[in-house]
């Protein structure tokens, strides 16, 4: 495995990373001001990692295809942020939270990784607190936590039900300073739609600004894509409407591989679709199955309402089949649960992909102030989109795509295989392995913008300080921007009868059936054959309004979901060869009574495939998993 | 802070504009407060006796003649400053809406104060000539019973002369409904606007706006609808 | 059930747009909004014309992108709800729905229902932080903040950034926004070092990017999504005094 060098310092785990930052290199301050650094994504991690490059005195441009950073979809995380603060004196510790994420992403993570996020977690609270983020206190004065799934201690900091938004207003506070100072460049609504490289490193990208549609060309010693998750590829999912996989696609076909991209997180309870026209799905947040009941009628099709639906007619599955944990089974367990019983027809609602959640036994026993006390702003949301009252019928939920830990396979630098473009955040594959833990995706966003990448860009820029900048009308610059512009007109030629949103519906579909909560082997193969067909058909019959030189949204989605489709054949592959189950991933041919059945001995790596052409097959490079702190064990929630 | 920020005055920003409008207003609702207690003797109903002493009173201290100076300041300072904001703020969208729902979310008069202050000043011209031109700047008003010429009429006398014509009086009248409806904004805005907002005196500054509203011009109301019908002589 | 729109439409910033008239039919009662605004898009890529262009993204409420004046109110007829929120059974069947940008000078319009909210990002960028930088921090347990306090900054700090503030203020003013961040920062003792050149220098840029000043209607507050109260503007009048008295 030559290709992948995982460059993670030797040493013992405690003391690595203190270890690297020791010995990295340096560039001193008089040569970062000459070094250019080109972030996509303003996110979390963009952010996060834009402000903190800023302050260093590295020239920062930052692009956004929104209006502006501070609507990235970071933004709409509910829960909380983990750090091993041990506040409560609970025994938490770095071991604990790095132990939890490691268990939690099923041993499909790199050790090294992982125990630096857990480390690197408890600055993020300070970090953040600092920056005026009103995380919730306790009467004190000091902060508050709470706990959350896949753990046993209290390490979660919130900010109500808003903790995204605050994080978010937190880095995009930090960032915006530094524009005020002049220290970043800022380029919002620009999309990013090509990687320029030149002898064999990232050195900028082509952009197109949304307004004008004009392409512009942006010189970077390094380019850093904080890009967020692909969970679009299922055209519905929790993700924003504009999230998209076409920076991080880019990279790929200019070398950068693409790791796991098969692991795909389903959340269990999310407000069910409603009809064709639906666009997203709205979250609910889990601690909802605290209190709820879940279940089904036993008849398959029974139609009556859920309270003519006697209590020896139903069937609360969660509890039979698992009684220790029950209702409050982990993420995939339930969501394949769920699946499951409105496969076999015994799902509920017009569309019958839907299980109910039941609060009465909780009001019963509670009281219904209470109930109202704990989850009344949940239950306002869902009235507000269901129409339906949560307090008198039960409320139906089903699982939902939420988040993509797959990614560009990255270094322990956070390098991509293609020297000087990096990767954080939801867009690399790093610290989650096959599942991810609630409230551990705002620290490693977090984590990789203030506290890594600042430390290990240096690493490579050091080599770079002979760079000069390199002129735009360099002919790679002009090459990549041609051949975004051939594609843009590609598209806009093509003049088909099908509209982009058809073709993402229909790819949607495909994944979701084929792809989603659990997967086999004939089922990929279909799939594989399905999404190529209509990757023809889309170049052969999509129907793209307007023109280029315009603010085009049509065309914006239409690359979006050309990407997409490119992507999803590749989801398809990596499912396909992973002939095991493993957290998220489940493949039906793989289980032991009915529980996932993961195989160590053999796919104990990370898959980082390789692009060769579109209409060839990419190639597969592994990366061995070892273990060293922990041991392997199954999960068992019986 | 970012090289946007200077040091400046306080009237430099809008904000700053606006306090002046929340003190001058303010300053103009405690003159409310001393015309109307003033003017209000005249419900003794004894020929203007009272009345007359009072506004003798008024009209020859020195301290309130100072202030008198200072109330014409204050009323000048948030007349203009009020029409120089309202330009600003209708300058701020040049568009406008083409379906426009504002009732839903605001009242009539909150929206109306730029229009309901120039119905008051133009009031205020009729009324200043009514009475204080005539009292100041000629002979034709007595400063007391005792010192009264032949030919000069009292304050009071005056006052029932000129609310003998009913145009008047349905003027006087209409324009006591343009301040009620200035003050049922004005008086909790220019708290607001000051900066005094508090959890827990915000809503009786509301209410104590509300009734201030509405019993000051009420009072100055009856003043000629009880003179011209004659209820006081 | 069917609707009349009445859409604005703009090709770009330099023209002059107008309102189009649309009809549309079997619409669903629990469709949302933006999701009949799809249909009807979809409708227009089939017919051959541009679709309307509108800004949106997360769909839930929090990103803060979406910003449409429906019937005459900024996210039109539910209060505490931004555009995407709002679903058709929030309509009557039939019913003449007029769609128009969010209107302000300080923020001009794109294209068809798309403005420019850039204003908003300067004021931020002129003082809305702490400037701390990464790394440069004391333990968070160190800074103990009053329940009440921290209460009433997240109240403040639940600003979207979506700018119906503006569009429903008759005066465009952008008070109620600028006042969220300034109080937020006010309320913490983290920010209070640099509270008076905070407050003028977002006051400063607020007027410099040509919005109206408050005259207290409330407007702002009772079409805030977010329901963010104008007591944070008087918090915001009380700082920026402070700044230029003491």
């Amino acid at each position: 495995m030559a290709v992948l060098d995982s460059k993670i310092p030797d040493g013992p785990l405690e003391t690595k990373w203190s270890n690297y930052k020791s010995h990295v290199k340096l560039v001193n301050p008089a040569n970062k001001r000459k070094l250019e650094i080109i972030i996509v994504g303003s996110g979390l991690a963009g952010s996060s990692a834009a402000a903190s490059l800023a302050e260093l005195g590295y020239k920062v441009k930052v692009f956004c295809y929104q209006d502006s950073p501070r609507r990235a979809h970071s933004i709409a995380a509910q829960g909380g942020i983990n750090a091993a603060k041990n506040y409560k004196n609970d025994g938490d510790s770095v071991f604990r939270l790095f132990y939890d994420t490691v268990k939690g992403g099923d041993f499909r993570s790199r050790e090294a990784n992982v125990y630096r996020l857990a480390e690197v977690s408890a600055n993020i609270i300070d970090q953040c607190v600092a920056q005026g983020v009103p995380f919730a206190r306790e009467y004190g004065g000091l902060l508050d936590n709470r706990s959350f799934g896949g753990a046993q201690v209290s390490r979660t900091f919130y900010a109500r039900g808003q903790t995204g938004q605050q994080l978010l207003l937190g880095a995009y506070s930090a960032l915006s300073r530094q524009i005020g100072l002049g220290n970043v460049t800022m380029y919002n609504r620009h999309e990013m739609i090509e990687v320029v490289t030149i002898d064999g490193k990232a050195r900028g990208i082509i952009a197109r600004n949304l307004v004008t549609g004009k392409l512009e060309r942006h010189f970077g010693h390094a380019v850093v894509l904080a890009t967020g998750g692909y969970g679009n590829v299922f055209f519905l999912s929790t993700n924003a409407m504009g999230c998209n996989v076409t920076a991080a696609w880019k990279a790929h076909k200019k070398g950068a591989f693409f790791a796991n991209p098969c692991y795909t997180q389903i959340h269990p309870t999310c407000v069910p679709v409603s009809g064709d026209y639906q666009s997203k799905l709205t979250l609910m947040s889990e601690s909802l199955r605290n209190d709820g009941r879940v279940w089904v009628p036993k008849k398959q099709g029974d139609k009556r309402a859920p309270k003519d639906i006697p209590e020896d007619e139903r069937d609360y599955y969660l509890e039979r089949k698992y009684p220790s944990f029950g209702n409050l089974s982990p993420r995939d367990i339930s969501s394949r649960a769920a699946k499951e019983v409105c496969d076999e027809g015994r799902g509920v609602g017009k569309s019958g992909l839907a299980v109910y959640l039941d609060f009465a036994d909780a009001i019963k026993r509670l009281g219904k102030e209470v109930v109202e006390a704990r989850y009344g702003n949940l239950f306002d949301m869902y009235k507000h989109i269901t129409n339906e009252n949560p307090y008198e019928v039960p409320m139906r939920i089903y699982p939902a795509v939420h988040y993509t830990m797959g990614g560009l396979w990255v270094d322990y630098n956070l390098m991509t295989t293609l020297p000087g473009l990096y990767a954080l955040g939801e867009c690399n594959f790093s610290d989650h392995g096959a599942n991810r833990l609630g409230a551990s995706a705002l620290m490693q966003g977090l984590a990789d913008g203030y506290f890594v990448l600042p430390y290990t860009i240096g690493d490579y820029l050091s080599g770079e300080i002979f760079t000069k900048p390199i002129p735009t009308d360099h002919p790679a610059f002009l090459e990549s921007e041609k051949a975004a512009k051939d594609r843009i007109e590609k598209l806009l030629a093509v003049k088909g009868n099908k509209t982009v949103d058809d073709f993402h519906k229909e790819l949607g579909k495909i994944m979701w059936e084929y792809c989603g909560m659990s997967r086999n082997a004939e089922g990929l193969k279909k799939a594989k054959q399905l999404i190529k067909q209509l990757r023809a058909e889309f170049w052969k019959n999509v129907r793209v309004t307007g023109g280029n030189d315009e603010f085009n949204v049509d065309l914006e989605k239409a690359g979006r979901v050309a990407d997409f489709m490119e992507l999803g054949e590749l989801m398809v592959d990596d499912a396909l060869q992973r002939n095991e189950s493993c957290g998220a991933h489940f493949r039906v041919e793989y289980q032991e009574e009915g529980e996932a059945k993961r195989n160590d001995a053999e796919y104990a790596y990370v898959s980082a495939w390789e692009h060769t052409a579109v209409d060839s097959e990419s190639i597969l490079h592994k990366e061995p998993l070892v273990f060293e702190n922990v041991h392997f064990a199954t999960r068992s929630y019986k | 802070m970012n090289n946007k920020f200077k040091k400046q005055g306080l009237l430099g920003a809008l904000i700053g504009k606006k306090m002046l409008m929340g003190i001058t207003g303010l300053f103009l609702i405690m003159f409310l407060v001393v015309h109307c207690a003033v003017n209000a003797l005249i419900f003794a109903n004894d020929g203007g006796e009272l009345f007359n002493k009072g506004a003798e009173f008024m009209g020859t201290n020195i301290l309130i003649r100072t202030m008198e100076v200072v109330l014409f300041i204050g009323l000048l300072a948030h007349a203009f400053d009020g029409i120089y904001l309202e330009r600003k703020n209708r300058q701020a969208r040049s568009v406008k809406y083409v379906s426009h729902n504002p009732k839903a979310n605001s009242t009539w008069y909150s929206r109306s104060m730029a229009i309901l202050g120039i119905l008051i000043l133009m009031f205020l011209i009729v009324h200043l000539k009514h009475f204080w031109w005539l009292s100041r700047f000629t002979d034709h008003i007595a400063h007391s019973e005792a010192t009264k010429l032949s030919g000069q009429e009292t304050l009071f006398e005056e006052m029932k002369e000129v609310f003998q014509n009913p145009m008047v009086v349905v003027l006087y009248v209409a324009a006591m409904f343009s301040l009620a409806y200035h003050l049922m904004h004005g008086f909790q805005s220019a708290f607001q606007t000051m900066g005094w907002n508090h959890p827990k005196y915000t809503p009786c500054v509301k209410q104590a706006g509300f009734w201030f509203s509405i019993i000051i011009p009420l009072v100055f109301a009856l003043m000629p609808i009880a003179l011209y019908t004659g209820i006081i002589k | 059930m069917k609707f009349n729109l009445k859409i604005w439409r703009q090709k770009n910033a330099q023209s002059t747009g107008k309102m189009v008239d649309y009809a549309i039919d079997n619409i669903d009662a629990d469709m949302s909004f933006l999701e009949m605004m799809d249909i009807l898009n979809e409708q227009l890529i089939n017919k051959g014309d541009e679709p309307i262009a509108y800004d949106h993204d997360c769909r839930e409420g929090i990103c803060g992108m979406c910003s449409m004046h429906i019937n005459g109110r900024p996210h039109g007829p539910m209060h505490g709800t931004t555009t995407c929120q709002l679903y058709m059974r929030n309509f009557t069947d039939g019913e003449t729905i007029y769609i128009e940008p969010f209107r302000a000078n300080a923020f001009p319009v794109i294209r068809d229902l798309v403005v420019d909210r850039g204003a908003f990002d300067r004021i931020i960028q002129a003082g809305g932080f702490v400037s701390v930088n990464t790394g440069q921090v004391q333990d968070a347990n160190n800074i103990p903040v009053n329940k009440a306090d921290a209460d009433l900054a997240m109240d403040a700090a639940a600003c979207i950034g979506c700018g119906a503030c503006v569009a429903a203020c008759k005066n465009s003013s952008a008070s109620l926004f600028v006042s969220a961040k300034v109080s937020q920062l006010a309320l913490l003792p983290q920010g209070q070092i640099e509270a008076k050149e905070r407050v003028l220098a977002m006051v400063n840029q607020m007027d410099e990017e040509g919005f109206g000043s408050c005259t207290n209607t409330g407007a702002c507050e009772a079409e805030c999504p977010k329901e963010i109260s104008i007591s944070n503007i008087a918090r915001m009048n009380r700082e920026y005094y402070k700044a230029t008295l003491l």
